[in-house]
């Protein structure tokens, strides 16, 4: 299976999320922001950085790169998208995703190992977790402040669609803690700590993160099964 | 002057750390008269012809504000504010 990881002017991580896709199984697939050719991946990482060199607001200028356009739609059809950190910002930017991500409330940077709490695990992204398994992955950012109105704050709870909440500490806060969320089908998840970073002894305080990309090749098979057993 | 000049601010519900950085170094200066300081962002677009407020707001709009957090005001320069 074939997870493409975006590069835009200014990523930093899409070569440790090129490598997570590998550690998990799949063929990584670079692609490139100004080409808007999915070449026939079947997900999407979109990864942390500083797009554009934060122009703007994060993700502002990333949204509308070409190959953002192919994605858009693509999400719409059901491609499973991950954005991590800055991809996150995008995926709000992109309007994929509710709620915005703002400068941490306390203004510093934060880079540290970060506890969570995974909720939804009926995500493309998250279903090889089991509900309210404790990951420690790291978490580095400066604008990662999750802030939404109360309603969609609400909607989003009552829908099961967190993804991840901060545990022990939350690092930039974020409205009831929330570190990550998904769309209302599932396939589409932003995350602000950096699952690709904890998917190796040597380089990551745990290999939790890795779940992430097992998972969505884990949802892939069981979809193709259902499609008739293509890949 | 076909300039056009884009007011964003972050909504008011929304908490603005920097604009509160701010307010809290004030007394440091001596000044202790001050309640609230809020921060936002100025933007001047120059046409080539005639400065076009659809334009501009269908710019602001899609581009220069995110509406989850945030307001527009745009004008031409010169000119007094249209609240968007």
């Amino acid at each position: 299976m074939r997870i493409g990881v975006v590069t835009f002017p200014g990523s930093l991580d899409d070569g440790d999320a090129a490598r997570a896709a590998r550690i998990a199984g799949a063929e990584a697939i670079r692609l490139w922001h100004g080409d808007p050719d999915l070449h026939g991946v079947d997900a999407v990482v979109l990864p942390g950085g500083f797009s554009y060199g934060d122009a703007l607001r994060c993700g502002a200028i990333a949204r509308f790169a070409p190959v953002m356009e192919s994605i858009i739609d693509a999400a719409r059809g059901g491609l499973p998208v991950l954005g991590i950190c800055n991809g996150f910002q995008i995926l709000c930017e992109a309007h994929l995703l509710p709620g915005a991500l703002t400068r941490n409330q306390h203004l510093h940077f934060r880079n540290r190992d970060q506890w969570l709490k995974v909720e939804a695990t009926n995500t493309a992204w998250t279903n090889g977790f089991t509900a309210d398994q404790e990951i420690l992955i790291p978490v580095k950012n400066g604008e990662g402040c999750f802030v939404a109105d109360p309603k969609t704050l609400d909607a989003l709870e009552a829908e099961g669609r967190v993804v991840a909440r901060y545990i022990k500490g939350n690092p930039n806060g974020s409205q009831r803690d929330i570190a990550g969320i998904t769309n209302e089908a599932g396939n589409v998840v932003g995350i602000m700590p950096h699952p690709e970073h904890a998917v190796e002894a040597l380089t990551g305080p745990s290999l939790d993160g890795l779940g992430f990309f097992t998972s969505v090749l884990r949802s892939l098979a069981k979809d193709g099964q259902l499609a008739g057993g293509q890949q | 002057m076909a300039r056009v000049v884009v007011d964003v601010m972050l909504k008011p519900e929304i908490l603005d750390p920097q604009g509160q950085a701010v307010a809290n170094a004030l007394p440091r200066l001596g000044v202790t008269d001050v309640s609230s300081v809020r921060i936002g962002r100025r933007i001047e677009i120059d046409f080539t012809g005639e400065p076009d407020l659809n334009r501009a707001r269908e710019i602001a709009d899609k581009l220069l504000a995110n509406p989850v957090i945030e307001d527009f005001e745009i004008r031409v320069e010169g000119a007094s504010a249209e609240v968007a």
